[in-house]
């Protein structure tokens, strides 16, 4: 058993009244990929920078790659890649002059670094724009970019903070197979994330975090098996059919919600006839987050 | 440590403070920028203090011949050295530095990488007192097509601006840290930088004020530096240099940590 690459135990930070970080614990086995679903607010992006140090918990402990936080985040930083929500580029240095600056801050030899920034470049597949000033770029070339940024010194704990936040689908698909390959090689990986099929596709693990803490912890179809069964009927209809629904499912002891016009009652594959008829459809993750933080997705 | 290196990562370097790599790469960073603006930036760092120097000297020059025993033009071509290092070093302090940390975010994304902020300000401000110990230059080549005798003393003067501009780009970068806003700066130009640029003995020495006055302008850096710069030019003191370069150090020393503080207090939170 790796020892985890990430470990925070008993975290929590506050900013004046608010609360960002409650109590949070966590970690993540190296070579892993954990996705981080939380609804907006729920403390993601301060976990994130917490492990960089860029904002220091309150109370708690925290391990980045076996180095102790905050006094050794230096050490820590030099091994790992950060992908921040929001872009920070230099935009008025170019592609390649933007790698450049951090492949000097990372440290990489002066005879490597050419040949960093390129296979950097090559694996964001922007080497096309290496020559392009940031701010000629598009959002998605940008976003390419601020991931080659976070990869030009071959980190081995990658911090991506809601990666593919407004990106065409084709291009996520690309940052998925990106991930999906670092991963196989080894690298651990932190993901927050809204898409839930984003994490159930490329997370060994998901975390599900509402108000500053983990509520739920493990492997996507195992979360789903233990808090929201296999199947989901759905019923749509007027709000007063739904109520009576509604009334009948928790009566024969059902966990449903409630979505605008539809009903949905978990753990539909126990009912024996005793259910409103609907639509039938696999139990998803998304029924998990749904039932854990209260929260639509999007 | 031990947990990590038995896993067979590789080591990384031993950690120290201001290490040459972090402060080289922002360096480099600054340098890459600044070759696409260098003729702007150098446009009006040049410009403002040949202004100075051609409407004082020209102006006062016709009324006062000579000023504590130097003609105007070369009282005033050695002032505004002072002058010149000044507006080339607190001016982008505030200003490139507010702009990098609160709209840009420049800060954010290289302090999640291995620098801190103490290398980051040392790297930001080191780069602009190099800047105005060039720019400080200037007004002596102006003052020396007006009639000003080159002198040996002369190649001191950047390092003379290079000392009062890291004091003065430090303190450029502790305001831009601490204002919430570009518009705070309007206070600290009209009642900070303004009277210094004024009371320095630059246009008109000090003595000639009330004894209040030209006593506090004692404790104004860029006096020291005004006083330092006539000197190397027309021939050192060396109790009262030696004061002079003791008051800039101490001041540049004194930013520098105050700069530090103020910005860590901004970008960790
Ligand atoms: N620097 C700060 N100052 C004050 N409050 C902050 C600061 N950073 C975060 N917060 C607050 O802390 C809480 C958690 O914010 P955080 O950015 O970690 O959430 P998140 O899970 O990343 O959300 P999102 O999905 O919207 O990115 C929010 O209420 C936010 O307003
Ligand atoms: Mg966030």
């Amino acid at each position: 058993m790796p020892s985890p690459a990430i470990t925070l135990r008993g975290v929590h930070k506050r900013f004046g009244e608010i609360t960002a970080v409650a109590g949070l614990d966590l970690d993540v086995p190296a070579g892993t990929c954990l996705g981080l679903l939380g609804p907006n607010g729920a403390g993601k992006s301060t976990t994130m920078r917490m492990l960089t140090a860029q904002t220091i918990a309150d109370s708690g402990e925290i391990e980045v790659l076996g180095y102790r936080l905050p006094g050794e985040s230096k050490q820590a930083r030099a091994r790992c890649g950060v992908v921040p929500q929001i872009d920070n580029l230099d935009f008025e240095l170019t592609v390649r002059q933007n790698l450049t600056v951090f492949a000097r801050l990372y440290r990489v030899p002066k005879a490597e670094r050419a040949g960093a920034v390129d296979r950097a470049l090559a694996m964001a597949n922007i080497a096309a724009r290496a020559d392009s000033v940031v701010d000629e770029l598009s959002g998605g070339m940008r976003r390419r970019l601020l991931v080659a940024r976070g990869l030009v010194h071959r980190p081995e704990l990658l911090l991506l903070d809601e990666p593919t936040v407004g990106l065409d689908p084709q291009v996520r698909s690309e940052l998925w197979a990106l991930v999906d390959e670092l991963r196989s090689e080894g690298v651990t990986i932190l993901m927050s994330t809204h898409y839930i099929e984003e994490a159930e596709r490329l997370a060994d693990e998901v975390a599900i975090m509402a108000e500053g803490r983990i509520v739920a912890r493990g492997r996507p179809q195992d979360l789903v098996a233990e808090h929201v069964g296999t199947e989901v009927v759905e019923i749509y209809g007027p709000a007063p059919a739904l109520l009576e629904a509604e009334r009948r499912a928790t009566g024969e002891g059902f966990a449903s919600r409630r979505t605008g016009p539809v009903l949905a009652i978990l753990g539909a594959e126990r009912s024996n006839g005793a259910l409103p008829e609907g639509y039938r459809r696999p139990a998803s993750l998304e029924d998990v987050f749904v039932v854990l933080t209260g929260q639509e997705i999007e | 440590m031990a947990t990590v290196e038995s896993q067979g990562r590789a080591p990384v370097a031993r950690v120290r403070r201001l290490e040459p790599a972090a402060i080289g790469a922002v360096l480099w960073r600054e340098l890459t920028v600044f070759r696409r603006y260098w003729r702007s930036t150098t446009f009006s760092s040049v410009l403002e203090p040949t202004i100075f120097l051609l409407a004082f000297g020209f102006g006062f020059g016709a009324l006062v011949s000579r000023v504590a025993g130097y003609s105007y033009i070369e009282f005033v071509g050695t002032g505004v050295v002072a002058t010149a290092v000044l507006f080339s070093s607190v001016f982008p302090g505030l200003f490139t530095t507010f702009i990098k940390r609160r709209f840009q975010r420049t800060y954010d994304s290289l302090l999640a990488a291995p620098i801190d902020v103490e290398e980051l300000v040392t790297a930001e401000v080191l780069w602009l007192a190099l800047r105005a110990g060039i720019y400080g230059m200037a007004p002596l080549l102006v003052a020396m097509v007006f009639g000003l005798d080159p002198a040996w003393g002369m190649l001191v003067v950047p390092l003379i601006g290079f000392v009062t501009g890291f004091g003065f780009a430090a303190f450029g970068v502790t305001i831009a840290a601490v204002a919430k806003s570009i518009d705070n700066f309007n206070y600290v130009t009209s009642s900070v930088i303004t009277p210094l640029f004024l009371v320095a003995g630059t246009f008109f020495p000090i003595d000639a004020l009330p004894g209040w006055a030209s006593t506090l302008a004692q404790f104004n850096p860029l006096h020291h530096c005004v006083e330092l710069v006539r000197d190397a030019v027309f021939g050192f003191q060396l109790g009262p240099d030696l004061l002079h370069v003791a008051v800039l150090v101490a001041f540049a020393l004194l930013m520098w940590r105050l700069a530090i503080w103020r910005l860590r207090l901004r970008l960790i939170d």
